[in-house]
């Protein structure tokens, strides 16, 4: 085995020499260029330099030439990543855009990285246009308010829940048991409304999963009174929900948090808060989805996808179920939404109709588009980004303009940024479709598609 | 022979114009069969009723003792016919060897569940499969093409491509629209030997739909005529060919007289 890996290193070196020399060039020009920039507006300090060595140690040598070398990148982000909450607060000040993203703006972002792979499964895998994603983390956000607070105080169940009253009125189960049941039953509405819609091409699919997405937020807002029941318990939503935890039993026997809300220890010195046990489960989470993404996009039925995406047609010619197969992309995507939505609902505490507006829906799309259709990196960076800047970034673009008197300058006066969210977004769609269509980090089979096109225009129709 | 395929009084309508007007049609195991006829004849029209792109108005379809009208396209595939198209439908940005794989889903059995647990006897199907696949395309003639996107293939490969995307769905009865359609003389003979190795090799049924009669001559052991949706000729190619009615479809109605 070990002796297969030298001699696989030994046989690809030469590329790898080459290419990281190349590389070294590339890396050298821009990301010094990047440094220099940086540290003349006065972000010049010891982790600037540590971020330029790591981001240069994951990019320059070309990793991905090598057997297994593709795990070191990957590797390295993930520690990145699961240390984030330990060194964010040393990290330099970015100009323009502030301080680098809080821990709890972290959490947000890792949630909306899972939506968005979500989507991309629908989107980028399956080419079906949905614009009605919101409604699966509706769904997801409401199963998790349902099993996991006090909304039906009729019932008292109690099953595995943490930092509730044994005596406390409602369902209140693991939420780790909700996440699970919200996904599960997320992926069945997933199939049940894809049933009937899945059947329409194009743009006809579009507009029904648009009506979709706007049915949903309603429900939720007038579910107040559904047949005499109250499901939804209207604009007010459902609040409190259940913390996620493990319970007294493995916390004693483990050492993993008892309750999310009540945990408070020290790790090397650092004061471990609640919100980075969210962030970690979060980015569990997110690694799952990635972890499914992948497998789902190398197999039968991922080649069944981009093949019904490619050409509807022959697919079916070649034996793939168009209905069955679609209506799998759906319940994926919406299986990953349904986590979502309840894992967002538990680290808020609450599920409100107003989170569930079509805009979500078209933002989410936004991140896939942006960051490049069908490319599990692309959408993550894509997803990252803009949830960053919806929580925090354009905050802070708006304190530096006014600050600044950038805003003066312009306008006349101080401007409040985040107002204008998504004329911005949708300034940023406008521009991306102009200048890159296939997205930031596309993947090599959309950048051909954006190119020469697909032959989705059927020169009949399946009658079926 | 027994029949593998045959059509009673199949018939299909678009609003008011008939396309195929109650043909009967059969097709004996293992043979090449040929439907020709000028353009507009209702060949390809015909030939996606039996691949179930279109629903019959009328008449029944019988393949392998199966009723199969109006049955979905990737049913009919399951059962036995691949099919190629006129106006080459490959999947352009997937290589070749996942266009074949493609062509092997009804074959190969991994849902969404093992997939993502990668289990044991799934990565042996996918192995399997690739084989499989790769051995195809050495046999269609795209040897060393495995990795490249259909779309980057010269135009005959493409066609090879189709083919060995048809055939890596293990059908019984092969389906070519207009296999020859752009190629050269040269290429279009090397095609149709390339044809009855493989009924000779495989033990296929093949039909084929050409507009030009002298191609399938050569290969067919029968030839089915459609003028207007209509059968006006059936034989062997020589019959055919001596046939009035065909040649006055082909060639106007003036050409007997000269």
């Amino acid at each position: 085995m070990f002796g297969n890996l030298v001699a696989g290193i030994r046989a690809r070196w030469p590329e790898f020499e080459q290419e990281t020399r190349r590389r070294a060039v590339r890396g050298g020009i821009v990301g010094g260029a990047a440094f220099l920039v940086l540290a003349l507006t006065g972000a010049a300090s010891l982790s600037l330099v540590f971020t330029f060595v790591v981001a240069l140690a994951l990019y320059v040598p070309a990793w991905s030439r090598l057997p297994r070398g593709r795990w070191v990148v990957l590797i390295g982000v993930i520690l990145i990543a699961v240390l984030y909450p330990f060194y964010q607060v040393n990290m330099f000040e970015m100009p323009i855009f502030g301080e680098f993203p809080s821990v709890d703006t972290g959490v947000t972002m890792l949630i909306f990285i899972m939506m968005a792979l979500g989507l991309n499964i629908v989107v980028g895998y399956a080419g079906l246009l949905d614009l009605g994603y919101v409604a699966f983390y509706a769904m997801g956000a409401y199963t998790a308010a349902w099993f996991a607070s006090q909304h039906f105080s009729g019932a008292n169940v109690h099953f595995g829940a943490v930092g509730v009253n044994p005596d406390s009125p409602g369902i209140h189960i693991s939420i780790w048991i909700v996440i699970f049941i919200a996904a599960v039953f997320t992926a069945v509405v997933g199939v049940i409304i894809g049933f009937p819609t899945l059947r329409l091409r194009g743009d006809y699919l579009a507009i029904v999963t648009l009506g979709f997405g706007e049915i949903m937020p309603q429900i939720a807002r007038n579910g107040d009174n559904l047949f005499g029941q109250n499901v939804t318990n209207g604009p007010q939503g459902i609040n409190p929900i259940d913390p996620p935890g493990f319970g007294d039993t493995l916390h004693n026997s483990v050492g993993v948090p008892s309750d999310y809300l009540t945990y408070d220890k020290t790790f090397l010195g650092h004061d471990v808060s609640n919100v980075e046990l969210f962030f970690w489960t979060a980015l569990v989470l997110v690694l799952f989805t990635v972890f499914c993404s992948v497998r789902l996009r190398d197999s039968r039925i991922g080649r069944a996808w981009i093949a019904i995406r490619e050409d509807e047609t022959a697919a079916a010619a070649m034996g793939v179920p168009l209905m069955r197969t679609k209506t799998w992309a759906y319940a994926a995507g919406a299986f990953f939404g349904g986590i979502a939505g309840a894992y967002y609902a538990s680290f808020k505490s609450g599920t409100f109709p107003d989170d569930f507006f079509f805009n979500i829906s078209i933002f989410i799309l936004c991140m896939v588009i942006l960051g490049g259709m069908g490319n599990i990196w692309g959408v993550i960076i894509g997803g990252g980004f803009l949830a960053y800047l919806n929580q925090e970034g354009l905050g802070n673009i708006g304190g530096w303009m006014n600050g600044h008197g950038v805003s003066d300058f312009l306008f006349g006066h101080d401007i409040d940024v985040p107002l204008y969210q998504y004329g911005i977004f949708g300034a940023i769609l406008v521009l991306v479709m102009l200048f890159k269509p296939e997205g930031l980090i596309p993947s090599s089979r959309r950048k051909a598609e954006f190119k020469e096109g697909v032959a989705d225009q059927p020169l009949y129709d399946v009658q079926h | 022979m027994a029949d593998l395929l045959t059509a009673e009084a199949v018939r299909k309508e678009f609003g008011g114009l008939v396309a195929v007007n109650d043909v009967d049609f059969m097709i004996p195991e293992r043979s090449i069969v040929s439907l020709i006829g000028p353009n507009g004849a209702g060949k390809t029209t015909f030939f996606n009723m039996l691949t179930g792109v279109y629903k019959p108005t009328a008449g029944k379809i019988v393949f392998a003792d199966g009723n199969i009208t109006g049955k979905p396209p990737h049913a009919i595939t399951e059962r036995g016919i691949g099919r190629t198209f006129q106006n080459i439908r490959l999947f352009q940005n997937m290589t070749s060897l996942e266009n074949a794989l493609v062509g092997m889903h009804s074959r190969l059995s991994g849902g969404i569940m093992r997939s993502v647990l990668r289990t044991p006897g799934l990565k042996r199907e996918e192995k399997e499969a690739h084989q499989r696949a790769r051995e195809l395309l050495e046999y269609s003639g795209l040897r060393g093409r495995d990795n490249e996107f259909a779309r980057n293939l010269s135009y005959g490969d493409q066609r090879r491509l189709e083919v060995a995307r048809a055939l890596a769905t293990q059908p019984k009865l092969l389906l070519l629209d207009e296999p020859t359609a752009g190629m050269n003389p040269q290429e279009t003979g090397e095609f149709m030997s390339f044809v009855s190795k493989l009924r000779e090799e495989r033990g296929l049924t093949i039909l084929l739909i050409e507009h030009d009669m002298r191609v399938v001559m050569g290969v067919s052991d029968r030839v089915t005529v459609l003028d207007y949706g209509e059968k006006i000729a059936e034989g062997t190619p020589q019959e055919v060919q001596r046939d009035e009615r065909v040649i006055e479809a082909y060639l106007g109605s003036g050409a007997l007289a000269g």
